[in-house]
């Protein structure tokens, strides 16, 4: 069969032309193609990574914002709380040091009643034995302008003491 | 949903291509029926013993094979340079000389040497003509028995050839600008109908069949199968600037095997050739197992040779013969018949086109691949 017979003629130029051919595509085309395919896929890599490498970080900075508030929070209700347990203890210690003082106020002020009352006593009586006193003597002026009336008079004390 | 849309917008344009050549098909024919009637009828004027039959066989084979001068339409022929290295030196002259005749009967005389062209090989012509005016020496197979010179014209098929590679560098080096004028860009125009293709190459021919190692072969991978394939779409176009059968040709499939084989030779590491001399089996399989290795090398590319050749070659003797299926039944109304055939064809041929580029190159690889893998 004739046509499994190869013509050397085409053999020679099939040769040639496809070395030659492979020669100028591959430093012409392949080369700078399969280069520039390559870094551009290298770059698209790149920034997906680095798009990656910015979600977690941002996902890290939004974690640790939440830390932060939570952390920030909690010390917030600690100081409240802090703040609230110190407030109820003044006020406790001022009502109890209130109520002593007031007792203490009391005390006093009963002790002074009565020491005035006290005093306001002794002056009446002082006040009830001068004024018998004088009662007594202006009485006692007056009847023993007589001497009879004396002399009854000092014989009914003595009867009396006799008596007591 | 990216990655979708970019397939559909590759699917739409792949449907263009194919609506592009379905175009091509659905108009083509008819003025190559009409071309070979007016062929067919000149033949059978010249010889009236050969009237009443249409030999297909004769009429495909002469139109897949190599030829001297390229067909443009009617009786237009582009004559091609002959050049000869023969007994005293090199020979060259045009084609036209043989006045289109394919017969042996014309004889062309240059440095003191005659020689006649038949069946598309020129033979150094016989001192006298034979009974049929031949000036050949003819077997009873009807085959020439004359001494041939060194045929190293510049016929149809190193016209294509030549063609393209001249394609094949204006689109490749048009790409290749495309990268360097929009770097990290993205691919636009030619760059883009390209880039898939170039990279379908690359992820999966290459890098499932040779590893890391890939890049090394990438040039002749990529090379291989944009020949093939470009060669094998203008294979299919029928008028002026395709129609060779380039690829269908076996001394191109030939070298193009032969650069597998020495790429895989050449390659092969230890432990390839331990594989083949030494294989992991009992000594004495050895008688059986080292020759049937060995003969294994020359039949992979001896494979990838024939199954191109043929798959090209049938294709074009399919469409021819369904065209001439107007001759054989010699009526017009049969054309409708053999030219929807036809088209049928020529689209299975589209797509045969691109996957025979691909299985030369996907067996290149794993051949390349299987000689170079490294074992732990």
């Amino acid at each position: 069969m004739e046509l499994l017979l190869p013509e050397f003629g085409l053999v020679i130029f099939q040769s040639i032309a496809f070395l030659l051919l492979m020669f100028l595509l591959a430093k012409f085309a392949w080369k700078p193609v399969l280069a520039a395919i390559k870094e551009r896929e290298q770059s698209i890599d790149e920034a997906l990574n680095k798009a990656e490498l910015a979600k977690q970080e941002m996902t890290r900075l939004t974690a640790q914002n939440e830390e932060l508030m939570k952390s920030a929070r909690a010390e917030r209700d600690l100081i409240l709380k802090e703040a609230k347990t110190l407030k109820d203890n003044i006020v406790n210690e001022a009502k109890l040091s209130a109520q002593t003082e007031g007792a203490k106020l009391i005390e006093k002020a009963k002790i002074e009643i009565e020491n005035q009352k006290k005093a306001a006593l002794a002056e009446l009586k002082n006040q009830v034995s001068t004024l018998s006193l004088d009662i007594a003597e202006r009485v006692l002026r007056n009847q023993l302008q007589d001497k009879a009336t004396q002399q009854d008079l000092v014989a009914n004390l003595l009867k009396d003491v006799e008596l007591n | 949903m990216d990655c979708s849309h970019v397939f559909e917008f590759k699917v739409k344009r792949l449907i263009v291509v194919f609506t592009l050549f379905l175009a091509f098909f659905s108009v083509t024919p008819a003025a190559f029926a009409q071309v070979d009637t007016a062929q067919v009828t000149e033949d059978s004027h010249a010889q009236p013993e050969a009237k009443e039959k249409f030999d297909i066989g004769k009429f495909a084979l002469h139109h897949i094979a190599d030829s001297h001068s390229w067909h443009v339409i009617g009786h237009t022929y582009i004559d091609l340079p002959v050049i000869l290295y023969t007994k005293a030196g090199f020979v060259n002259f045009s084609s036209a000389d043989f006045n289109h005749d394919d017969e042996g009967k014309v004889v062309v005389e240059r440095n003191g040497q005659r020689f006649v062209k038949m069946h598309e090989k020129i033979y150094y012509a016989s001192d006298a003509a034979n009974e049929h005016g031949q000036f050949l020496s003819l077997d009873e197979k009807h085959h020439a028995s004359n001494a041939r010179p060194l045929d190293l014209s510049i016929t149809k098929n190193v016209c294509t050839l030549i063609l393209s590679i001249i394609i094949l560098l204006v689109v490749f080096i048009n790409v290749a600008n495309g990268y360097k004028k929009r770097v990290g860009k993205s691919p636009k125009g030619l760059q883009s109908w390209m880039e898939p293709i170039i990279l379908f190459v690359r992820d999966d021919i290459a890098k499932p069949n040779l590893g890391h190692k890939y890049e090394r072969f990438m040039p002749y991978l990529l090379t291989v199968f944009f020949f093939i394939w470009f060669n094998n779409m203008l294979g299919l176009i029928p008028f002026l600037p395709g129609g060779a059968n380039l690829t269908g040709n076996i001394a191109v499939t030939m070298i193009l095997a032969i650069a597998t084989f020495c790429l895989t030779v050449f390659n092969g590491n230890k432990y390839y050739w331990k594989h083949i001399f030494m294989p992991d089996v009992p000594w004495w399989m050895y008688i059986v197992m080292v020759p049937v290795e060995l003969f294994g090398i020359f039949t992979k590319p001896i494979a990838l040779m024939i199954r191109l050749f043929a798959n090209i070659t049938a294709g074009h003797i399919l469409v021819l013969s369904l065209i001439c299926l107007v001759f054989v039944f010699n009526s017009l109304y049969i054309a409708p018949v053999s030219i929807a055939f036809a088209v049928f064809i020529g689209a299975i041929e589209l797509l045969v086109a691109f996957i025979q580029a691909f299985i030369f190159t996907i067996l290149s690889a794993l051949f390349i691949g299987m000689a170079i893998e490294e074992h732990h």
